[in-house]
């Protein structure tokens, strides 16, 4: 953006926008322009260009630009105030304003050194920085399915065989051995354990049998002797049991 | 080339930043700051004669190396580095502020500026080139303000010795008693 301002009598002199930094500068710019003796400065002419510049320049609403207009025009009315005679007392009131004018203007110098320097260096280039990545958590686990299911197989393998019990109704046929027995005591009064059982019974076989001696034995129709520890159980029909 | 000059090579080729002496010296039991300083020489010859591309620098303090300026063009040109974002003025003449006054806080600043620096300050902290560097006594303990090693880095400054001295400056600044006689009618 550039705007021409009108310049007291001659040219109009040209202002962008872009190159303030600040109403400093902006003043400074004004001053340079001019070619105006920073401790003298002409500050009704000033003040009154700066005032232009900013509204030219739309910066009405920038609160330090505003800021410095105002301070040009009370150092205007303060020039504007009699002051007695060789008062040794009085001070200049743009004294303030040149010294702050020349630290910018100073500040103003180095900036521009250190924008040199910043592009000399610049053309320099020193080993690109690679940044340390920062702080990750654990990546989640990625799988494919295969390798899933392969897992799942050797979880299984390693398991130990699960211990199944079987659970079979008792086939254990106590009524039926019994009816055997009391058939047999019908040939015979006398009959040892292992006659009754039979010749390598089986398992069950053998339970049924013992079970229907102990409960005849419990009826009184036989009673059971043992003449030595683990010695042939006899089974002997009780005589008197006959009405039993 | 002798071993502890490759050492060196070595040292500053990994290096993501200006390595100073201290560090150096690190390299090699017992190496002193002289044999260190001759190394770095000879290496830098060594680069110089060679006719290589790179040259080794003292920047922060510290050393680098660095691509020599002539190559600049190319190696930017091809996109295959960036040179570093410009400062704009604001950041410039809060810079240069901070450089000569610090540790200085936001108020300080503005007052020599003329403008609000908030933002700027905020952009530099983020880009590592000031750094808070402490509290300041005054009303409500003020942040205050300084320059780190990026900063010289930048520029390819050594350290504060090498920036202007504001006497050399053609602007002088005078204590503002002068001011007031060279005004007085």
């Amino acid at each position: 953006m550039t705007t021409s301002l009108p310049h007291s009598g001659d040219a109009p002199f040209v202002v962008r926008l872009e190159t303030f930094s600040g109403p400093l500068d902006l003043l400074l710019h004004l001053i340079r322009e001019q070619e105006i003796a920073i401790t003298d400065i002409p500050i009704s002419r000033v003040a009154e260009q700066f005032l232009q510049a900013v509204h030219a320049l739309g910066l009405n609403e920038a609160a330090e630009y505003l800021e410095m207009a105002a301070q040009l025009l009370r150092i205007k009315i303060q020039l504007l105030l009699p002051r007695p005679f060789d008062d040794e007392e009085w001070e200049d009131p743009r004294a303030e304003l040149v010294r702050r004018l020349l630290e910018y203007e100073q500040i103003r110098e180095v900036a521009e050194w250190l924008a040199e320097q910043a592009r000399q260096h610049g053309d320099r280039f020193a080993r690109g920085w690679i940044p340390e990545p920062p702080e990750q958590p654990d990546r989640p686990v990625i799988v494919g399915l295969e390798e899933l299911l392969l897992a799942v197989e050797r979880v299984i393998e390693a398991m130990p065989e699960p211990v199944l019990h079987r659970v079979v109704p008792r086939p254990l046929d106590v009524e039926g051995a019994t009816r055997r027995i009391r058939s047999m005591f019908a040939e015979r009064d006398e009959w040892t354990l292992g006659d009754l059982v039979g010749q390598s019974p089986s398992i069950v076989d053998l339970l049924s049998s013992l079970l229907a001696v102990l409960e005849l034995a419990r009826v009184g129709f036989v009673q059971l002797a043992q003449r030595q520890p683990f010695g042939s159980v006899v089974i002997r029909r009780e005589p008197t049991d006959a009405a039993a | 080339m002798n071993r502890l000059t490759q050492l060196l090579e070595a040292a500053l080729f990994a290096a993501a930043h200006p390595l100073p002496l201290a560090e150096l010296g690190k390299l090699q039991p017992d190496v002193s700051h002289e044999e260190l300083l001759e190394g770095l020489h000879a290496l830098r010859d060594q680069y110089d004669r060679g006719g290589h591309a790179v040259d080794v620098v003292e920047v922060a303090e510290g050393y680098q190396i660095v691509t020599r300026p002539e190559f600049a063009e190319a190696i930017a040109e091809a996109q295959i580095v960036r040179r570093p974002r410009r400062l704009s003025p604001a950041a410039l003449e809060t810079l240069a502020v901070i450089a000569y006054r610090q540790p200085v806080s936001r108020a300080e600043i503005e007052e020599i500026r003329g403008v609000s620096v908030d933002g700027v300050l905020r952009s530099l902290q983020e880009r590592g080139i000031i750094e808070a560097v402490g509290r300041g006594e005054g009303l409500g303990r003020p942040m205050l303000y300084g320059t780190t090693a990026l900063f010289f880095e930048l520029l390819g400054v050594r350290s504060r010795d090498e920036l202007p001295r504001l006497e050399d400056l053609s602007v002088a600044l005078r204590p503002p008693s002068d001011l007031g006689e060279l005004t007085r009618s």
